[in-house]
């Protein structure tokens, strides 16, 4: 088959597509994802996950009355974000939110409403994916706002040009986009451990360990962690030294540009096959 | 081979659980009508309807309703509405938005999901409590709102297991009417039940189901008829009983002839049904015993149930 009628295959296969139905129930799938999981007693760890540093910086800024720079204090927050909320807080949200989406409903045995409603699978995999991404970006992103503004809101009027004549700002943009990412990243990860494997907890701490020692493998194989493309989105670099050294080198720097793309391309591919293993499947509640 | 459309076929269907059978070997096509599963605990009848609606894929063979399989979902659930046994449901889910959500994902627009919602929520008796929380109904109520969201998008073939559990009486009679009804308008209703006389009742086929295999499909009588181990039981009602039983006696293929305890009648065990009725014309013609009625005494679901699989079944 040539390339010319693969091509008109595939405009044929889309134009066939309901895709306004498709979008409709992606939207309603959210809606009710989001009505489920986002506002429930189940969700304060992650919320504490999400939290913490921010009430930490605010308990410094509040009790905290000896001199502080601003310089010192980007670094610390530099550290805040890149060792706390892409290793940790955002790795352990997502590893909550994203595997919750089918082996919660696995759990709470409702998983075959979903299944017996004319959608597609890979439809279903889409709107789930979607609500876990809006509950973790809108969290994390409120998180590293809150972070952000309890830091510098301390200086005053050397905090608020630092952030607006400055490179506050730009600085905050950059922390905001790689969040997005990582949320991204992290979600399609823990989606798909969650459709392979029953229990996922163990594969997901695996995957913690694949990317904290990523960077001393070589770089194509970095290139399947999620850190690999957060880290040139980080604005400000970490003077670590010692064995912490290993969660901030970068080995192969690429453009944020390409990091924004690649882990984009790494999300789609996870996707990808989280449609496949959906199709795979089956309600059998007795089992779990 | 094109799949019927107007059927629902099992082409040699398989399904094992690792190396635990679920059910096997099972072939068999269904009209419209109410077709009824009956079948000990884990002779199969949930498994078959998992497979039917793609909850659990076959091991083997192929299973079509109406010429659709669940790989086309956007199809398929067009058409098949199935009211499982599981008593779960989303957590904080009202009774109205249980069945009006699911219409919305099947791309009907608000107003036409509302009619259809308050439609089914009559349909099923829900309409009062269709405000509340799921978790605060009762078995009955729970049971009532799935089989509401069921039926809510009108579908050509509709799946029921176990649908009278946790009823009472009223909801029960309620419910069997409406199974009747839906079957009336040229629909398949495939139902899995214990309750054997309810059964018999409403089935117009049944599929005897025993440790995952079919034991024996067809409508009721015929599936009696098949029973050649047991003998036929007829009860004949007349005012000369004990002449009629001698008379019976009389017959090779006639294993038995019981005078009721009133003296009012025969209770006969014979291998050959045909052969007996027509002794019993020659009797009643030659004016010897004046018959009142005759009726088979076990051509019902419960006693085919008993001769194949020799258990009266008990909840499933």
């Amino acid at each position: 088959m040539s390339a010319q009628d693969l091509v008109a295959r595939a405009q044929k296969w889309s134009k066939e597509q309901p895709w306004r139905l498709y979008a409709s129930q992606v939207s309603i799938l959210v809606r009710n994802e989001l009505r489920r999981n986002l506002f429930t007693r189940r969700r304060i760890g992650i919320y504490l996950l999400a939290f913490i540093p921010a009430l930490i910086i605010l308990t410094h800024a509040i009790f905290d009355t000896g001199r502080a720079q601003i310089e010192e204090d980007t670094q610390v927050l530099a550290g805040i974000i890149q060792l706390y909320y892409f290793r940790l807080g955002i790795f352990f949200a997502c590893m909550a939110i994203f595997t919750w989406l089918f082996r919660g409903e696995m759990v709470e045995k409702t998983l075959h409403y979903q299944f017996l409603v004319p959608v597609r699978r890979e439809v279903l995999v889409v709107g789930k994916f979607l609500a876990g991404v809006v509950v973790a970006v809108a969290l994390f992103e409120t998180a590293v706002v809150a972070c952000f503004f309890f830091m510098y809101a301390r200086f005053g009027s050397e905090g608020k040009s630092y952030i607006f004549d400055g490179p506050g700002l730009g600085q905050l943009e950059s922390y905001l986009l790689a969040t997005a990412l990582a949320c991204i990243g992290y979600g399609a990860v823990f989606l798909a451990l969650s459709l392979l494997f029953k229990n996922p907890i163990v594969p997901g701490v695996v995957i913690m360990g694949w990317e904290t020692i990523a960077p001393i493998f070589p770089s194509w194989a970095q290139r399947l962690s999620v850190t690999f493309y957060l880290k040139p989105l980080c604005p400000v670099t970490l003077p670590v030294t010692g064995p912490l050294a290993i969660f901030t080198v970068v080995a192969e720097p690429v453009s944020a540009w390409i990091a924004v793309l690649g882990l984009l391309s790494l999300t789609i591919a996870i996707l990808v096959l989280s449609c496949f293993l959906i199709h795979r499947m089956e309600i059998t509640y007795t089992t779990e | 081979m094109t799949p019927d459309p107007r059927l629902i076929v099992f082409e040699n269907v398989s399904k094992f659980y690792g190396e635990t059978l679920g059910v096997n070997k099972v072939s068999f096509s269904l009209g419209p009508g109410i077709t009824s599963l009956v079948g000990p605990n884990g002779s199969g009848k949930t498994t078959l309807m998992n497979l039917l609606t793609g909850l659990i894929r076959p091991s083997q063979g192929a299973i079509y309703v109406l010429g659709l399989t669940p790989q086309q979902p956007m199809e398929f659930f067009r058409q098949v509405g199935y009211c499982t046994q599981f008593d779960s449901f989303p957590p904080g889910t009202k009774g109205h938005d249980f069945i009006y959500w699911p219409l919305r994902l099947h791309g009907f627009a608000h107003d036409q999901a509302a009619k259809l919602t308050n439609e089914a929520l009559e349909r099923a008796g829900m309409t009062q409590v269709a405000r509340r929380k799921v978790a605060g109904y009762s078995k009955g109520m729970r049971q009532r709102i799935r089989l509401a969201q069921a039926i809510a998008h009108h579908p050509s073939v509709l799946v029921l297991d176990e649908p009278l559990n946790g009823l009472d009486p009223m909801a029960r009679s309620e419910s069997i009417a409406l199974f009747e009804a839906i079957a009336k308008q040229g629909m398949h209703v495939i139902i899995s039940s214990h309750i054997l006389e309810e059964v018999d009742r409403i089935s117009d086929r049944v599929v005897l189901m025993s440790s995952g295999y079919v034991v024996a499909e067809g409508q009721i009588k015929e599936v009696r008829r098949e029973v050649r181990d047991h003998p036929m039981q007829i009860l004949v009602r007349c005012s000369n009983a004990a002449r009629l039983a001698a008379a019976a006696f009389e017959l090779d293929h006639v294993v038995e002839a019981k005078i009721l305890t009133d003296g009012h009648g025969v209770l006969v065990r014979t291998r050959d049904a045909d052969q007996f009725y027509l002794l019993l014309n020659k009797i009643v013609s030659g004016g010897l015993v004046e018959v009142d009625a005759v009726a088979p005494a076990d051509d019902d679901v419960n006693s085919i149930y008993q001769y194949l699989i020799g258990s009266d079944g008990g909840p499933a």
